[in-house]
């Protein structure tokens, strides 16, 4: 009767709480974005504004050259500084988004007369995109679970480790940009599949012709997408919506696709992209299936579905033997060794030494999972279990993405920085679904208490309206997390199953008050521990650049700035033309500082050439003189860490040099190079 | 060398047979005496003149002459008049100016000193001048290895060139170290420790040349700053930023065979003598935010001290140099704006700020300043007390719109003893201080009212 006596205020209440709600989320956001940015920066604190690593000095190096020539030169830039004698077509073969993209704003500072150098564009691209793909991964699981769930998974992923190691400042790298991308492809796919827009389809399409241009990772996208289509109509849940959602997606984005010269006609030639395809006819004839059941009878349905099905049966028959015939008459069936190695994890290890000489491309340990997603390991059963109550298009969606994701990174982990968001999301769902049923409860138990029904019904209502939109209390629970961060793991997974009964009896289960209390802490004390683990990932582990090493000793602190006194030296005192052989790993850093022409690089694209330079390393002075006289050699660059004890110098590297050497030049034996008889030594 | 040593040979034969000027004669020198201090690369050379007025007229100005290979090699003249006697001698600075001779021979570089009075008959006045020459030690050999010490040639004239009658002179040599291979001995001349001493030698005519080598070890670092650039950037807001661009090179005997670090480290003693790895910049006091660094980023190898009167800066290239070895890196810095930009008395500001390289013992054979004075500054005008050359451009900085004006003072040669207070002069109104604060203010006022209007504004054709 109350509540009937004044509709009117309780309708501006519930806007102004909608609106402050709203306020407070865009709030935290901001928040959020300046936390994923401020936490990326120890490089800078603790070292210096430099770029990290090796591949970032490539891609640095490009984004001078493109800040300098313009967009033009540096598609049809061939680098003659690489690869002697042979050279690199850098535009034909470089993945362009994070070069572009670095360079735009670079070049959009500078149009404002903000003379930004391009190193510090490169340095910051990583933690500004990070704050991005924050705020994508907000949207893409408020689209999931509503904003708590959104805010949630925005600060899990703002800070989760497993991101932070690809994306601190300096780490100039494609994944930088690409996970971002990623998520932001993800969140307008489901964002079309919920309101079956047509604008947010061809939104779709640009974004992922920007994760297209920006990683190789975009393969993960174009046979994700596929799978849950085909899952959705399995399940029976085609719509037009999920139509409209993917058909314009194929098209338009193996179009845009094929723009980029590095994938050009692979987007339609290779293994990788024809689970689309497939997926693509599929979803067609399911469309025509459900028009023709629209306009027919039922009898004159099931005659039309033995017609279809018996001619469907010879197309599709016909169109898998020229798929066959196709990838058959490939060597890798099409597919490429990164792509192979990811189907038969040992496909590397047996076939193609120089995939298994990378650290990044093997097997991840398990302490790296506790390393790399922490907390958020436990809490994504939890968040799965969230997802099936209900189950609808979107949460089936990210079902299937952190199961596909898992399976990834398990097999190569670099690849674990795909899993990091879609662990983030379901870790959001989880601690957003536990914390509102344990304030529901601790609300009810209160005001049940104190209070009448008018109170009681007024929780009821909120949980119901947090499944579907932003909530105030959901935003102030937020604001809680973030402060804190969530929950405890084996605590709250028995608590979270009777969130999910709770939910769907419609509030009749709730929990008792201490208990509630107490989940909540447990809850708040995981979150510390995360945010705990976060920060020293972030300070400790993540953050060294890799070309300048310290050491703590009793003495103080030790600088060994060995590298870049090298690469200077090259630099300034030899001649421009000169040719440098080193092994491959310092390939692109001697491009990029030192401005002198390698023999071999990071971009491993020419095995022969790698074999030659190891076989050159191999061998005596006198043939290794030959070799890289032929290669018009000047300097050899070779580090030596036996004095100060620094592990991963190239002695560390010979035998690789050895087996790739031995790869193509047999007369390399692994044999020759180690100690067979060990009583030798004892002696 | 051999050409070198022929041109000497000619030059010393034209000197030799051509007449005094009459011009000139009016002025005889009673009493030189010239000591060359050759212990670092940079050549000091201390003239005591004794100049006294022969002819019937007043001499207002004398003449300095200096030998081609010399005045190619100038860095700066200076001459001081010495008044008064034994205990109370006082100093005054007199006008010195390059001037072209119009019957100089063979090349002849002359200076022009401007007495403070004009010199009348008979009278005598006394004389310091002080010229440093720079790139006039010649190392030979021209490669050493890392374990030689290095040696270099000085060339020089035993007796003073000069127009004037010379009556009395003396000139001692001061060489680093006792180690001296050979030195060309006119008679009277002897070598005792880090001196060679050449005369006295009386009654030499005008333009008398008697050309000498000296071949000693000089192992002091031959620091030479191929260019420097040197950006001060004024800020009203409180501070002066001053970013240095080097581009260092050892200008001694160019370094041959290997470079073993490991004898460098362990036998330093020995070992790449005449190399240098550490670097001395003498900065401003109150100096901040100072960074060392290069292309390629941060280089750790440095300490800085501040003081009262001067901050030091130690530093350390990348690597230690050797003879013909490069390196380049930028050293930054900011100081308070208080100390160096005054009102002058019309109402104009100044910037009052050291000219020169604050790399102590270093020869900088181009340097650029560049004074960026505020946007909205005009009229800039520079007073230094030399010649430079000036011109004028234009630089966009944070959010500028119609742009800074750079005052660019470019100057060859420079040594140490440049390092002289110079002014720039520019008005300048306060209020152009407010205008990016301004444009950013309004720029989000902007950004606001829009998004406003688009939250009001209903796009859609078809009513809902």
């Amino acid at each position: 009767m109350a509540a009937l006596e004044s509709p009117q205020p309780a309708a501006t209440a519930t806007a102004m709480r909608h609106a402050f709600g709203n306020v407070l989320s865009v709030l935290i956001l901001v928040l959020i974005g300046v936390l994923a940015f401020s936490i990326r920066l120890f490089s800078v604190i603790k070292y210096e504004s430099v770029i990290h690593e090796f591949d970032p000095y490539f891609n640095y190096r490009v984004t001078q050259f493109l800040s300098k020539n313009g967009i033009y030169e540096f598609w049809n830039w061939f680098d003659d500084r690489t690869w002697y004698p042979l050279g690199r077509v850098i535009g034909g073969t470089v993945y362009p988004g994070l070069t572009l993209t670095a360079g735009t704003i670079w070049w959009v500072l500078n149009s404002l007369n903000i003379p930004l150098s391009v190193e510090t564009v490169c340095v910051f691209t990583a933690p500004v995109f990070s704050a991005f793909a924050s705020w994508a991964t907000y949207l893409l699981t408020k689209e999931v679970k509503g904003s708590g769930a959104g805010l949630a998974a925005a600060v899990l992923l703002a800070m989760v480790p497993s991101y932070i190691s690809r994306s601190v400042a300096g780490s100039y790298d494609n994944e930088a940009v690409a996970i971002f991308a990623l998520i932001f492809t993800f969140y307008l796919y489901i964002k079309t599949l919920n309101t079956g827009s047509l604008f947010y389809a061809t939104l779709n399409a640009l974004a992922y012709f920007y994760m297209v241009c920006s990683w190789g990772g975009y393969t993960f996208i174009i046979n994700l997408i596929p799978m849950h289509v085909l899952l959705c109509i399995v399940t029976g849940r085609y719509s037009p919506r999920l139509y409209i959602a993917y058909a314009p997606l194929v098209v338009l984005g193996t179009l845009l696709a094929a723009l980029v010269p590095v994938v050009g006609f692979n987007a339609v030639l290779t293994s990788e992209h024809f689970a689309s395809f497939l997926v693509f006819i599929i979803i067609h004839v399911v469309a025509l299936v459900y028009y023709i059941k629209g306009i027919l009878t039922p009898k004159m349905f099931k005659v039309a579905v033995t017609l279809v099905v018996s001619i469907g049966m010879v197309v599709c028959f016909i169109v898998v033997a020229i798929l066959v015939a196709l990838v058959a008459s490939s060597p890798t069936g099409g597919w490429s060794g990164r792509s192979l190695s990811l189907l038969d994890p040992t496909y590397a290890s047996k076939y193609i030494p120089i995939i298994a000489s990378v650290s990044e491309h093997q097997p991840p340990t398990w302490p790296s999972y506790f390393m790399d997603i922490n907390v958020l390991a436990f809490l994504v059963p939890a968040g799965i279990i969230a997802c099936f109550s209900p189950l609808s298009d979107s949460s089936s969606f990210v079902v299937l993405y952190i199961v596909m994701s898992v399976y990834f990174s398990g097999v190569m982990v670099r690849l674990m920085l795909v899993l990091a968001p879609a662990a983030c999301i379901m870790s959001g769902i989880a601690l957003s679904q536990a914390f509102d049923v344990f304030t529901g409860s601790i609300k009810y138990q209160l005001g049940g208490s104190s209070k009448s029904t008018d109170d009681a019904e007024d929780t009821s209502n909120a949980p119901k309206d947090d499944a579907s939109a932003g909530k105030t209390d959901k935003g102030e629970e937020i604001v809680k997390e973030r402060s804190s961060k969530k929950g405890k793991k084996k605590e709250r997974e028995p608590a979270d199953k009777p969130s999910v009964k709770s939910k769907a009896k419609k509030k009749a289960l709730v929990l008792p008050l201490e208990t509630s209390v107490v989940a909540l802490l447990l809850l708040i004390m995981l979150g510390a521990f995360y945010v705990i683990h976060c920060v020293w990932a972030a300070a400790e582990a993540y953050s060294a650049p890799s070309i300048v090493l310290t050491s703590q000793s009793r003495d103080g602190l030790h600088v060994f700035d060995d590298f870049r006194e090298s690469y200077a030296w090259l630099s300034h005192n030899t001649d421009v033309d000169d040719k440098v052989a080193s092994w491959w790993d310092y390939g692109y850093q001697t491009t990029a500082m030192a401005n002198r022409t390698v023999i071999v690089d990071n971009n491993t694209w020419n095995n022969t050439h790698i074999a030659t330079v190891g076989t050159a390393m191999s061998s005596p002075e006198k043939a290794a003189w030959e070799i890289f006289n032929s290669l018009d050699v000047k300097y050899v660059l070779v580090v030596f860490g036996g004095l100060i004890g620094y592990p991963s110098d190239d002695i560390n590297k010979f035998l690789w040099m050895v087996r790739i050497g031995g790869g193509v030049f047999p007369h390399i034996k692994e044999a020759d190079y180690l100690t067979l008889n060990l009583n030798l030594v004892t002696y | 060398m051999a050409a070198r040593i022929g041109i000497f040979a000619v030059v010393v034969a034209v000197f030799l047979s051509i007449p005094a000027f009459s011009s000139a004669q009016d002025l005889q020198i009673v009493n030189a005496e010239r000591r060359i201090d050759l212990s670092s690369h940079i050549v000091k050379a201390f003239l005591t003149l004794k100049v006294e007025n022969i002819g019937k007229n007043p001499a207002a100005e004398m003449l300095l002459a200096f030998s081609p290979t010399q005045i190619k090699n100038l860095a700066m003249v200076q001459a001081l008049a010495i008044t008064g006697k034994k205990k109370k001698k006082t100093y005054l600075p007199l006008d010195v100016k390059p001037t072209e001779q119009p019957d100089a021979p063979n090349d002849t570089g002359y200076y022009r000193v401007t007495f403070i009075s004009p010199l009348g008959p008979g009278e005598t006045v006394s004389l310091e001048v002080l010229y440093i020459l720079t790139h006039s030690l010649e190392p030979f050999p021209v490669e050493i290895t890392q374990s030689e010490s290095q040696l270099v040639y000085y060339h020089d004239s035993a007796v003073i060139l000069s127009p004037y009658h010379v009556k009395q002179q003396t000139t001692f040599v001061k060489t680093p170290s006792t180690r001296v291979e050979s030195f060309t001995s006119i008679e009277p001349a002897n070598r005792a420790g880090k001196e060679i001493k050449y005369g006295p030698y009386e009654n030499r005519a005008s333009y008398s040349y008697a050309p000498v080598i000296i071949h000693f070890e000089n192992n002091s670092p031959f620091a030479v700053v191929e260019e420097l650039v040197r950006e001060i950037e004024i800020s009203h807001w409180g501070s002066l930023q001053i970013t240095e661009h080097y581009r260092l090179t050892h200008g001694g005997a160019r370094h041959k065979d290997v470079f073993s670090r490991v004898d460098y480290q362990s036998k330093r003693s020995v070992s790449g003598a005449s190399s240098f790895n550490a670097l001395l910049a003498v900065l401003p006091p109150r100096v901040n935010s100072v960074y060392y660094r290069d292309d390629i980023g941060n280089i750790s190898t440095s300490h800085l001290r501040t003081g009262f009167r001067k901050s030091e800066l130690e530093f350390e290239p990348r690597y230690p140099l050797f003879g013909g070895w490069r390196a380049t890196f930028i050293i930054g810095y900011r100081v308070p704006l208080e100390d160096y930009l005054f009102e002058a008395s019309d109402g104009r500001r100044y910037l009052n700020f050291t000219f020169g390289c604050p790399l102590v013992e270093t020869i900088v054979n181009k340097l650029t300043i560049k004074v960026v004075l505020p946007e909205g500054s005009k009229d800039p005008s520079a007073v230094l007390p030399f010649t430079v050359n000036q011109e004028l451009q234009v630089k966009y900085s944070y959010l500028d719109i119609v742009g800074r004006t750079v005052v660019v003072l470019q100057k060859d040669n420079v040594v140490p003893t440049h390092n002289v207070p110079f002014q720039v002069y520019y008005t300048f109104k306060p209020i152009y201080m407010l205008a990016e604060p301004f444009m950013l203010v309004s720029a989000f006022f902007f950004v606001f009212v829009a998004s406003l209007a688009y939250v009001h504004i209903d796009l859609n054709i078809a009513r809902k």
